[in-house]
């Protein structure tokens, strides 16, 4: 029973790494790079929704909505104004630039003065309520969060599946020069992929504020994403689900039995066995290429 | 403008190019020596950290700039480096030893993280590389019977057989003599076959094969070397501040040495230089502007940050060279005064250089 237990909490843990890494997995195919600002997209999505409830006044809906959306819009600015010219250089200067963008993302928020530097409970509705089932404990704030996370999944499942918008996402994420070629707008759908991963991330922050309250370091979780990036595969939407998922249970699993410590490193040490082991990672697929 | 005209291949790899150099260089280097009494103590204290920081700068350079490797827990070669130090200086070893073994230790994990680098590409490099970093910082926090864990230890001043260092500028002279031997070590080593080596895996890993480079050995060796440097950085800072804890190499140092080289210019020697001075001056003009700003600005705590992000960014998109490339194109300028174009050095792009294809 503590041990179903465990691995809920790990469950509901491993859907936020999950959701920041399918950021990462969204832009990385949509534009080959990889955003380190992902964890700092999600504490911006956050403190969004905490100015709708707090400082604006908004209902609990309206404000996620609002952040969200908000969030979206910043994610396509982003990448039209800072990403944009310098695509197609070398991996290293993208990934520095992200840095960048992470530290001005952390610098702003931290400089608003009496809000920046605190720590703050966003007002939901489900705030502390416990489900009793079968003998086991259930934080709703966790189910909300595996909830939300499987709503989501099947939301993008069916974008990439069924709309044209999707399947023009794959095409350009597959060959974009191809892509090009068929007359894919690919420079508009790399902008509509930064929207949606900065919309994820906010969605991310926004479920993981009423656990671990909302302050200005609360990105640096995104870091713990890598891991469930790489474990998934980096380039599989899918992988990074299950990728956080995994890396969540271990980590509520090593906390719990093994010694202090191993709770902050273990997804690390999976990580390093897995790109030991494989280096695709669990779905990533094997390309080649032809000199 | 001077004209170069090479006319054999030792012309080509001469470490002084002309004349020029060797003043210049030779002008600095007097400078330097006379440091200790052309300023402050503290400015003396600030000019040890910027060449403490440059040796550790050299070895991601040569990782990163060199070899296009790029590496995101680089603290944690300093941070083992820096413990090994305490460590057996506090045992009582005399400092020359203490640092070969600093060094040594260093280079050893180094190889240890270098050989899955031999799998790894790109992202996934660095994020092996970020994870091992956090694990070094979680095992310097844990392992208490050694590194006193979180409550850091203090190290005894540097002594070499019965001679103690115990005055800054003393310090500060043998940090002078270790950069220089640094310097003059990676200058050399990348004129030579090893370091031309680095260079081709940089440049195309497949060309570099095909040319016979063996790219897991040079790849290691680079992960090594790199390492050994830091180390090195690591044991004199520990030195500097006299006292170390697990937190002071944690993944935002890796980041500051990662943005000290950026900055500096990614792939030249003079970088490491330009950015330690960066990465040490920055925190002091923050400080001087500060009291001249409005207070909500002035005091907030978020604006060290905010100002490296915006000077990040900045060079990434409008100076990719770094600090030393915007010398090169004021240099180029000039000596072309009035036929300078524009566009001298305009970057290509590639989109066909897919890093997943790599």
């Amino acid at each position: 029973m503590q041990l179903l237990q465990l691995v809920i909490s790990g469950i509901a843990q491993g859907c936020i790494y999950g959701l920041i890494a399918l950021g990462f997995v969204l832009i990385y195919k949509a534009t080959e790079t990889v955003s380190f600002a992902q964890g700092e997209l999600m504490m911006l999505g956050a403190f969004g929704g905490l100015a709708g409830m707090t400082l604006l006044g908004f209902p609990y809906w309206l404000s996620v909505l609002g952040a969200i959306a908000a969030m979206a819009l910043f994610g396509m600015v982003l990448e039209r104004v800072v990403i944009r010219p310098i695509l197609g250089q070398p991996a290293f200067s993208i990934v520095m630039l992200t840095i960048g963008i992470g530290y001005v993302a952390r610098g702003l928020i931290t400089m608003i003065p009496n809000i920046g530097t605190e720590t703050h409970m966003l007002p939901v509705p489900y705030k502390d309520q416990i489900w009793h089932l079968a003998g086991l404990v259930l934080n709703v704030e966790q189910m909300v969060v595996i909830g939300v996370t499987g709503v989501l999944c099947v939301l993008l499942y069916t974008l990439f599946r069924y709309s044209k918008l999707g399947i023009a996402m794959q095409a350009a994420s597959q060959n974009q020069l191809a892509a090009y070629y068929m007359g894919i707008p690919v420079k508009r759908l790399n902008g509509i992929a930064w929207g949606l991963a900065a919309a994820v991330a906010a969605i991310a922050g926004l479920l993981l504020a009423p656990i671990t309250f909302v302050h200005a370091n609360m990105g640096f979780i995104g870091l713990k994403a890598f891991p469930a990036a790489v474990v998934g595969g980096f380039g599989s939407l899918p992988g990074a689900i299950v990728g956080g998922l995994i890396i969540g249970i271990v980590e509520s699993l090593s906390g719990f039995y093994l010694p202090d410590g191993f709770k902050d490193t273990a997804a690390y040490i999976v990580v390093l066995i897995m790109l030991v082991v494989k280096p695709n990672g669990l779905f990533g697929e094997k390309l080649s290429k032809k000199v | 403008m001077r004209f170069i005209f090479k006319t054999d291949y030792g012309q080509d790899i001469r470490l002084a190019k002309h004349g020029g150099h060797l003043f210049w260089y030779g002008a600095l280097m007097l400078v330097l020596l006379l440091a200790p009494w052309l300023v402050q103590e503290y400015w003396l204290a600030q000019l040890t950290f910027v060449l403490i920081y440059a040796v550790a700068g050299l070895g991601l350079m040569l990782l990163a700039g060199f070899t296009g490797l790029f590496s995101l827990g680089h603290a944690a070669f300093l941070g083992v480096g820096a413990y090994t130090q305490a460590v057996l200086t506090n045992m009582g070893l005399p400092f020359p030893l203490a640092l070969a073994c600093a060094a040594g230790l260093s280079a050893a994990v180094g190889l240890v993280v270098g050989l899955p680098a031999l799998r790894v590409k790109g992202i996934y490099l660095g994020i092996a590389t970020l994870s091992f970093g956090f694990i070094v910082e979680e095992v310097l926090a844990r392992w208490e019977s050694v590194t006193g864990g979180n409550s850091g230890i203090h190290i005894k001043k540097p002594d070499m057989f019965g001679w103690t260092l115990d005055s800054g500028e003393a310090f500060y002279f043998l940090c002078l003599l270790i950069t220089v031997l640094a310097t003059l070590g990676i200058l050399n080593l990348l004129r030579s076959p090893t370091g031309r080596a680095f260079v081709a895996i940089r440049d195309s890993e497949i060309s570099a094969q095909s040319m016979g480079i063996h790219l897991a050995y040079y790849k290691t060796l680079s992960f090594a070397l790199s390492a050994a440097l830091a180390g090195i950085a690591g044991a004199l800072y520990a030195h500097q501040l006299q006292f170390i804890s697990p937190d002071q190499f944690n993944i935002l140092q890796s980041i500051d040495l990662l943005l000290m080289i950026v900055i500096g210019g990614v792939g030249s020697v003079h970088g490491a230089f330009l950015g330690a001075i960066f990465l040490i001056t920055m925190p002091q003009a923050i400080a001087m502007v500060k009291d001249y700003l409005p207070p909500t600005i002035g005091q907030a705590p978020g604006l060290q940050g905010l100002v490296y992000g915006v000077v990040l960014v900045a060079f990434v998109l409008f100076e990719p060279l770094g600090l030393y490339g915007r010398w090169l194109k004021v240099r180029t300028y000039l000596q072309m005064f009035p036929f300078y174009r524009k566009g001298m050095f305009k970057r290509q792009k590639s989109f066909q250089k897919s890093d997943r294809l790599k």
